[in-house]
């Protein structure tokens, strides 16, 4: 009974938390998508669907962030399997573990910094100058669906590499000799061994990378110039400037739903795939 | 294979030099670089505006690992070892407060928290009726418990790990011995969980020196240095934002290679490649 207590008491501050500054809050955003906008801006209690019919008045919004989030998370899946596949087969061991701090690091460095980065990269007088000087004419990068693609790699590609990386460093090496021995070229060993027992590091990657986009804002804020913006870009004009919070909680609703769906599909696949579930917390 | 390795380790840390050089521009405008001065972190530290910021992000930083890392020991301890319902609802909620977005985060914290104090203002008036009630509102409390919910649960995920690899036989050795079970944490877990605590307490305090996107919405009338740097991006790129942004990933820099170095030495812990 004493260990009991102790227990209770160890989990109480982070259990009041959690229902503070978690549950209450998003039952708060459910609450509100059923209401209405106050005259001056705010929010009127009701019990409507109106927020919900309404929701084709940000479509561009979904549209953009619906075409971009998949095409970002692809890209950077292209771009991060061949990195995972080095590091885990081709690096040297003594190497290994300073190669994978230093793509995981970026990660965790200031995501505004690192856009920022960009808008210098890309703006008029960086790149483009550059592209001009070699004579191949005029091109406007920045505040384009181009630079906000790079910027998502940018920063999402780390989140892409470290699950792939584990599932392909926990394969083992012994299926593939085995492959080799058995006269397959290493191109199907490739096909055949390594690239399907890694699928479940592919899919926890796009899990994450996806969600993740789906709730971007800094990204096409900074490099979209206004042209490019995702459901996050929407949701800080509802909340910060019109003020209007009941539609924005139904835009809010919407999009966790959507991201619900994907994470079921997530599970149901690795299910599936008979893959063990990986605990893969970006840290 | 090696050259691609290094085309994308270009990738990913040309933008930040890039940043880094040009902070260390003589002339006034952003992109041309026209000589070596460092006159433009002067100016940015003697800039009050940027001051009061970075010390807005600096308090909060520090008291919201704080929070996290003494509340997320604590339940990480409570929750080792158990099964059932609990164990299961308290997954779910760290679950969720990991994967849904900052924004949303953000915009459900900013409707709580302005409908609760618009509830609890006027009681708290009505007990003081002389006017001089205090009124709650946005600012550094709503600030640094938001950023306290993210940390909690890294450093409770962190610590999971740490303790589903250690050998539980040393505290059931210890209380064999007949350690009172706190003399047990502080002379058997606590050292063996440390570098555990160090590395959530580093990596919660670079989340929330970083994080722009729920301070947007809860720092009510507070600037925190990232949303400082987010304004100032939006008037003009200048130097004096990269000296800033160089600092600033320098200091996380720092932190979070610690935070590594921490995390990988030690006791080998389970599906600890994914720290």
């Amino acid at each position: 009974m004493q260990r009991r207590l102790s227990t209770w008491l160890l989990l109480a501050p982070a259990g009041v938390w959690f229902a503070v500054m978690l549950v209450l809050p998003l039952c708060f955003v459910l609450v509100f998508s059923f209401g209405e906008r106050a005259p001056a801006g705010g929010y009127v209690p009701a019990f409507t669907f109106a927020q919900y019919a309404n929701l084709p008045a940000r479509g561009t919004a979904f549209l953009n962030t619906l075409m971009l989030a998949p095409l970002g998370t692809l890209l950077s899946l292209l771009i991060a399997y061949p990195l995972a596949y080095f590091l885990a087969m081709r690096s040297d061991p003594k190497w290994r573990t300073l190669l994978l701090i230093l793509v995981i690091v970026p990660f965790w460095t200031s995501i505004l910094i690192r856009s920022y980065a960009w808008i210098f990269i890309l703006g008029g007088q960086g790149l483009p100058a550059v592209i001009e000087w070699l004579g191949f004419g005029q091109v406007r990068l920045i505040n384009t669906p181009f630079a906000v693609l790079t910027g998502i790699v940018y920063g999402y590609l780390p989140l892409m590499v470290l699950p792939i990386f584990v599932s392909l460093e926990r394969l083992d090496k012994r299926l593939l000799e085995a492959s080799a021995d058995l006269g397959a070229p290493p191109l199907r060993s490739f096909l055949q061994v390594t690239l399907p027992l890694s699928l479940p590091g592919v899919a926890t990657g796009c899990m994450l990378v996806f969600i993740l986009l789906m709730g971007e804002f800094l990204i096409p804020a900074m490099l979209g110039g206004g042209k490019v913006f995702f459901i996050g870009n929407a949701l800080v004009d509802l909340f910060l400037q019109s003020r209007n919070w009941a539609f924005g909680a139904a835009v809010a609703v919407t999009l966790v739903v959507i991201m619900l769906v994907t994470v079921s599909l997530y599970m149901w696949l690795m299910r599936r795939m008979g893959g063990q579930r990986d605990d893969v917390a970006m840290m | 294979m090696r050259l691609y390795a290094a085309a994308v380790f270009a990738f990913l840390y040309l933008p930040i030099a890039v940043i880094a050089i040009f902070s260390f521009n003589a002339g006034t405008h952003a992109s041309q670089f026209t000589g070596f001065s460092v006159q433009w972190y002067g100016k940015a530290l003697s800039n009050p505006f940027v001051m009061e910021a970075l010390w807005t992000s600096f308090i909060v930083a520090l008291c919201s690992a704080v929070i996290a890392s003494v509340f997320g020991t604590m339940a990480a301890l409570a929750l080792q070892g158990m099964t059932g319902r609990v164990r299961m609802v308290a997954d779910a909620l760290i679950y969720v407060a990991v994967m849904v977005p900052g924004i949303v985060i953000g915009i459900a914290t900013l409707i709580a928290l302005v409908t609760l104090f618009g509830w609890i203002n006027p009681f708290l008036a009505l007990l003081a009726p002389e006017g001089q009630a205090p009124q709650l509102s946005m600012g550094y409390g709503s600030l640094i418990a938001a950023h306290a919910l993210f940390s909690m649960s890294l450093v409770i995920i962190i610590l999971r790990a740490r303790l589903a690899g250690m050998d539980r036989s040393l505290m059931e050795a210890s209380a064999d011995l007949y350690a009172p079970p706190f003399a047990t944490f502080r002379q058997v877990t606590l050292p063996l969980i440390f570098p555990g605590i160090l590395a959530g307490f580093l990596l919660s305090f670079t989340f929330s020196f970083d994080d722009f996107i729920i301070a947007f919405f809860v720092a009510g009338s507070e600037t925190t240095l990232p949303i400082y740097v987010f304004s100032s991006i939006r008037r003009g790129v200048t130097p004096e934002i990269n000296a800033i942004g160089t600092m600033v990933l320098i200091v996380s820099l720092l932190l979070l290679v610690t935070a590594q170095v921490i995390l990988r030495r030690g006791p080998k812990k389970e599906g600890g490649d994914a720290a």
